[in-house]
């Protein structure tokens, strides 16, 4: 089964055809005007507009320094750990503004969670590395409501299989491809309407990350989820749609298929045919 | 390889045959020049060997002797009119006469007895010179143990050891020479003659020296002992820790977490690196004007040793923690800033226990450092003669090096000997302190 799935990978056709967009489509969870991003004086982002709708997977691809993880940063106020980082523009979760003072950054970062690069499970036990979020939240009542909430997030993150017999052994010693799964669930924990994922399978190797798309998939029917990704086939394979970014400019954003098949933008065509990048 | 032979126009500068020939040539050169550094290590590692060897050797040599105690055996008769002249009865009662009674007559009588050839007053009174002036408390000792444990030892004879006078100490230990011409050392003819008669009769005893390790200081070397310094220094480590640790720990933290990065706070590190290097005595100024004449704290105390000592550890613990904290992967404090923890929540949940290993070592290596300083405390008083044993941080006290300074300017000999013993015994506490921290940070050293 693994073996098949591996094999679909490697395949350069994009899948995401086969996968119809729910109805529930092109409600805007994010909607992103003219997002410039600062890093003292160098300009990283210019006028980033962009809308990313509710359960869809909405992936950002360009060549390396362009901008998206960068973007993706912004979405969460990440970036507000950069001393030098600036951000003008709106950037609206919702309807309300993430950089406004109605929105509190600990409450914006429990909506929109995020999935970081290399697997970064705190140096504790399985268990406590997935309660962790609700516990600072408060949002399980009680033991068993936490225990219930561990294991429907390991459950949905499809890594419940391999680890329930050992919850207490840390989550450090799970395999690349487990570790990244299990930082999905912990995500998952806090009950996040997006979850941010940041070149989620760089770090891992194909049968690791056709399980993580397998999962981003069957994650978009209750979550928004936008994903920066060196790889064009991932992209095509597990997103909706699709922003290509190139030297601090959103190039092209459309329906994943248009971006793949039929690029507007000749920057675009270039870069998913080989030619730069 | 290229062929120069068929290419003949590509000579010059960048022949490769010419560039071939410069690299063999200058080979033996290059090597010789790393052998020599290798030599250079060697013969430096080699001085440093030597010159560790031969201060262990100096300090085990003089402080080993003063484990041991020239102990001379008395029977002395426990006469009711010395002890208890005025008959009481009530157990309470002859507890307090007898702690205060006078056993120098007893004493004086066992060792007189002795030697009844010993007539006239001067001889006498440098035949009980023999005995330590301590002696009378070894007496009281055992009359008042037994006393309470309901066996009188009143009006009995009772075979005693007692502490010989230091010079007998030293005498039986061989470091006073009888070659020397009798007014040029401290013992006179007559005293070496009354000590081997007593050795001829077996009452002459080397025990353990438990007083070393158990009496605060005195002005007799005999009776001196290390503990009063050893409780000195351990209130003035805890008040030193209980200062030093939470104000480092929270000031790197504040500093490398949360604090803007501007010219401020560079200012404040380059300062706190600077501080590090501040002499010791400089503090102790410090701790003179603001702490004693300031604020009125009490002279000698450890409570004001402690404060002074923490000013010392707090720039070593700040820096080594900063470091600790650094060292945190950035990757650990997205994780938690991700699933939506603050920035408090962040730093004490997951970053400082991740940094702790660190800073436990960076505050035994500080408390070390804190626990061999000198310098510092004789600014606040702590230098003075303290014959208690401190019961607490407000006591009058001084600290092991100091003590070791305190000793070796006296010039009794046997003093000397106890002055390398308590540099043993400090440097045994320094090693435990170090050994602790290395494993500490072998025990939770994290690879990511």
């Amino acid at each position: 089964m693994r073996a098949l799935k591996a094999e679909a990978v490697m395949s350069e056709e994009p899948k995401s055809a086969s996968t119809p967009v729910p109805e529930a489509a092109n409600v805007p969870t994010f909607v992103t005007e003219d997002v410039c991003v600062f890093y003292g004086q160098k300009q990283a982002l210019t006028n980033v507009s962009l809308s990313i709708n509710k359960n869809e997977v909405t992936s950002l691809i360009g060549p390396s320094g362009c901008g998206k993880s960068t973007y993706l940063r912004c979405l969460n106020r990440m970036n507000d750990t950069i001393d030098i980082c600036r951000v003008t523009g709106n950037i609206l979760l919702d309807g309300t503004d993430v950089y406004s003072k109605d929105i509190d950054v600990v409450h914006l970062r429990a909506r929109v969670g995020m999935v970081f690069q290399k697997p970064n499970p705190f140096p504790k036990s399985i268990y406590e590395n997935v309660a962790y979020g609700p516990r600072v939240h408060g949002i399980a009542r009680g033991k068993d409501e936490l225990d219930e909430i561990v294991l429907t997030s390991l459950e949905k993150a499809g890594l419940l299989k391999e680890v329930k017999d050992r919850l207490q052994e840390p989550g450090t010693g799970l395999s690349g491809g487990q570790q990244q799964r299990l930082c999905i669930a912990r995500a998952v924990a806090v009950q996040p309407e997006v979850i941010l994922m940041d070149e989620p399978c760089s770090a891992l190797d194909p049968i690791a990350t056709a399980r993580i798309e397998e999962l981003i998939d069957e994650l978009r029917v209750n979550y928004t989820i936008v994903i920066v990704t060196h790889s064009m086939q991932q992209a095509a394979r597990v997103s909706q749609r699709t922003g290509f970014f190139h030297l601090g400019e959103l190039v092209e954003c459309g329906e994943t298929e248009q971006i793949f098949t039929n690029p507007k933008d000749e920057r675009t065509q270039g870069y998913i045919t080989g030619r730069f990048g | 390889m290229s062929n120069t032979a068929s290419t003949p126009s590509v000579t010059g500068v960048l022949d490769n045959r010419r560039a071939s020939a410069a690299v063999v040539s200058s080979l033996k050169r290059r090597y010789a020049a790393e052998k020599r550094f290798r030599a250079y290590g060697m013969i430096a590692v080699g001085f440093a060997l030597i010159f560790l060897i031969f201060l262990f050797t100096d300090i085990i040599g003089k402080g080993l002797p003063a484990f041991t105690q020239t102990m001379i055996r008395l029977d002395v008769t426990l006469y009711p009119q010395d002890l208890n002249p005025e008959g009481v009865t009530d157990h309470e009662q002859l507890l307090k006469v007898l702690s205060t009674a006078n056993y120098r007559n007893i004493i004086v009588q066992a060792i007189t007895d002795l030697f009844p050839d010993v007539t006239s007053r001067s001889d006498r009174r440098a035949l009980v010179g023999l005995v330590s002036p301590g002696a009378t408390f070894d007496i009281r000792r055992q009359v008042m143990a037994a006393e309470e444990a309901g066996r009188s030892l009143i009006g009995h004879r009772v075979r005693i050891l007692v502490h010989a006078s230091d010079d007998i100490d030293q005498l039986e230990k061989g470091h006073i020479s009888v070659d020397v011409a009798e007014a040029e050392r401290r013992v006179s003819d007559r005293e070496i003659e009354w000590f081997h008669r007593l050795k001829e009769r077996g009452l002459i005893e080397t025990t353990f020296n438990t007083t070393l390790f158990t009496a605060g200081d005195s002005r007799s070397p005999e009776l001196a002992g290390l503990w009063g310094a050893v409780v000195g220094s351990f209130w003035t480590m805890l008040v030193t820790l209980a200062l030093s640790f939470p104000l480092a720990v929270g000031a790197a933290v504040y500093l490398e977490e949360f604090a803007p990065k501007n010219k401020w706070t560079q200012l404040i590190e380059v300062n706190i690196n600077n501080l590090a290097a501040v002499p010791s005595i400089v503090f102790g100024l410090l701790g003179l004007a603001v702490f004693l004449n300031f604020f009125g704290l009490p002279r000698s105390a450890p409570l004001v040793g402690g404060m002074v000592l923490a000013l010392i550890t707090l720039p070593t613990i700040i820096i080594a923690s900063r470091a600790a904290l650094k060292s945190v992967p950035p990757s650990i404090r997205e994780a938690a800033l991700g699933v939506g923890a603050s920035k408090v929540q962040t730093v004490f949940h997951h970053v400082l226990p991740l940094a702790m290993p660190g800073m436990l070592t960076g505050t035994i290596i500080g408390m070390a450092q804190a626990l061999g300083e000198t310098a510092p405390l004789l600014m606040i008083g702590m230098v003075a003669f303290i014959v208690d044993i401190p019961g607490g941080p407000l006591d009058p006290a001084t600290v092991m090096p100091v003590q070791i300074f305190l000793w070796s300017d006296l010039p009794e000999r046997a003093f000397v000997e106890r002055a390398s013993a308590a540099i043993m015994v400090l440097l045994g506490f320094l090693i435990v302190m170090n050994a602790l921290a290395v494993l500490l940070r072998k025990r939770f050293e994290r690879k990511w």
